[in-house]
């Protein structure tokens, strides 16, 4: 009984790094046919489902896959085969063109909307931070901190849909332009991190030890002063472990940006223009797509998935080693 | 002068905290209002086709439920592993996956499952949906285990293998007991964010406007509803997805607060 115990222990904790790999895998293959065709050009390409003939495709090539082409020119007619061979499935392509996917848009989108959040995320969530673990007496701490937590739990298609018929009106009022636009989808997202990086925040400044707090007190220090030269740099490392953290809950959220973003696959050229992020992308086009298009999101997927896995394991290894 | 400058930032950070305390009352009240205006009891007892929600608040329950069933005892496990078995590297490397896949974009796990369930089975379906919610919930239950079970004193450890017990043995009985709340708790919370998902659901399990029981189609789901609701153009369908958000929201507020609740009680 002990030993099956301990196996059957071991083999679902090693089930995490399965799964963990098996992502990976399956991301990186169902992407394979996208990654073929577009290689990492694909990062900054901003055209998306995109008819060109086939002509312009290879000449807009790099000039050193061109010369690879040269190289073995058999291999990419048959590359050329294959599309065309794609094509007689495709019913709105005409013969001689193919459609193109790029993702500078939705990554663009992406990092764009995640930086609007972190920017007006993270002052107020310093500040509720400041305030529940210096401010408030303990009695109000309690009932604040919970209702900050309690907004960390609510759904985020309720803040989507908050945001879009609430939130967004007032914002576009104020600033002009589209309701749905890059800057108050990434608004409504810096919403919904502000009480995951304020409690985080506020957990590390409780470590301070209350011995250095109190000798700088007995020095004369007032409360700013303390914050400032005492707990900010002694929960500094656990502090920006939070907003890491929070960026990359920031970067794979769904629901609260799909409503909000607009959805159109187009370079904002102004803050209140209309956009689209990586995980709209695929929540919103996944369902129809299929050959190369379901491939292209699969890509997405993929980069979206190294990218939050590298940031957020950074955060864990770099700063949050000792804070829970 | 200094004490100006500690009132201006005292001050800033007491208006901060109200404004995240604004936020969340902004969010309930509309929830309310939006919400309370086109509930009915009748919603209880109909489905989306006529205009109710019982199979969509059926469906979630038992995606939710199915991934609980799953992901409880695997997540459980394997925390046990962790932290009473596990014995250097291994282990550790263990637990910072764990973390990792914990803040992994649900969206990617829904991709995920997509690719290796609804493409190859041919289609959505409610097995899929609950698949892709257990791998959520797996990463939470093991973290809240593994933090449980470290504040269990060594002493007691140290007690029951001096009274012959095996390890096994201590820890079902002895370590497991001692954490029972705290990963009671855990589990709650657990649960409370999976039910209120919507990404990961969205083309694995779909949803469906009718009552159903059967696993292998596309399977009810309340939020995915909401989504698809929310963007009609109809008024009506508006109203029906703030009464479902307002009651998914109650739902996921109470679950949280109860899991509070049980936690407060016990350190008293």
């Amino acid at each position: 009984m002990e030993k099956i115990f301990q196996k059957f222990s071991l083999a679902s904790a090693s089930l995490v790094f399965v799964i963990l790999l098996g992502i990976f895998l399956t991301l990186f293959s169902a992407s394979k046919e996208a990654i073929d065709e577009f290689g990492i050009g694909f990062i900054t390409n901003p055209d998306w489902n995109k008819e060109v003939p086939i002509d312009t495709k290879v000449i807009s090539k790099p000039l050193v896959e061109i010369s690879a082409d040269i190289d073995d020119a058999s291999e990419e007619d048959d590359d050329l085969l294959a599309d065309e061979d794609e094509m007689l499935f495709d019913e709105d392509a005409v013969s001689d063109s193919i459609t193109i996917y790029g993702g500078l848009v939705p990554i663009v989108g992406t990092l764009l909307t995640t930086m609007i959040a972190l920017v007006f995320a993270l002052p107020i969530a310093m500040g509720i931070a400041v305030f529940l673990a210096e401010i408030a007496p303990k009695n109000v701490a309690y009932p604040i901190g919970i209702a900050i937590e309690l907004l960390a739990a609510i759904p985020s298609i309720i803040f989507g849909m908050w945001g879009l018929y609430y939130f967004a009106p007032i914002i576009a009022d104020l600033v002009g332009g589209y309701q749905v636009s890059l800057l108050s989808a990434g608004l409504v997202l810096g919403v919904m991190i502000l009480p995951f990086m304020a409690a985080i925040t506020r957990d590390s400044m409780n470590t301070t030890p209350d011995v250095l707090k109190e000798s700088a007190y007995a020095m004369g220090a007032t409360k700013f002063e303390v914050i400032k030269d005492i707990i900010f740099p002694y929960s500094k490392v656990g502090i920006i472990g939070s907003i890491i953290l929070a960026l990359g809950r920031a970067l794979g959220e769904t629901m609260a940006v799909a409503f909000l973003i607009g959805s159109i696959f187009t370079l904002p050229s102004k803050i209140t223009d209309p956009t689209i992020s990586i995980p709209v992308a695929m929540a919103n086009n996944f369902g129809e797509a299929s050959g190369l298009g379901e491939s292209s999101l699969f890509y997405l997927a993929l980069i979206l998935f190294i990218i939050s896995f590298a940031i957020i394991s950074f955060a864990k290894l770099y700063f949050l080693r000792g804070v829970k | 002068m200094r004490l100006l400058i500690n009132k201006i930032v005292l001050g800033l950070s007491t208006l901060s905290a109200l404004i995240g305390i604004g936020f969340l009352g902004w969010i309930l009240i509309t929830l309310f209002i939006k919400g309370l205006g086109s509930f009915h009891f009748s919603l209880f007892l109909n489905d989306l086709i006529d205009g109710g929600l019982r199979n969509l608040i059926v469906g979630q329950f038992i995606l939710a439920g199915i991934a609980a069933a799953v992901g409880i005892p695997l997540g459980m496990v394997a925390g046990i592993y962790i932290r009473e078995y596990g014995r250097g590297k291994y282990a550790q490397v263990i637990r910072n996956l764990s973390d990792i896949m914990m803040s992994a974009p649900s969206i990617v796990i829904g991709a995920f499952v997509y690719a290796i369930i609804v493409i190859p089975t041919g289609g959505t379906s409610g097995f899929a949906g609950a698949v892709a919610l257990s791998i959520m919930m797996l990463p939470i239950v093991i973290n809240t285990t593994d933090n449980m079970l470290s504040l269990v004193p060594k002493e007691l450890r140290e007690a029951g293998i001096a009274l012959g017990a095996s390890k096994y043995k201590v820890i079902i009985d002895i370590v497991i007991k001692a954490a029972k709340v705290g990963i009671m708790t855990g589990i709650l919370l657990a649960f409370a964010r999976i039910i209120g998902e919507t990404a990961p659901l969205l083309f694995t399990s779909e949803t469906s406007n009718y009552f159903s029981l059967d696993l292998t189609e596309s399977f009810p789901s309340l939020t995915v509803s909401i989504y698809d609701l929310a963007n009609e153009p109809e008024e009506s369908s508006r109203d029906l997805a703030w009464a479902a958000s307002f009651i998914l929201t109650v739902l996921v507020l109470m679950i949280n607060l109860t899991g509070r609740f049980i936690t407060r009680n016990k350190k008293r």
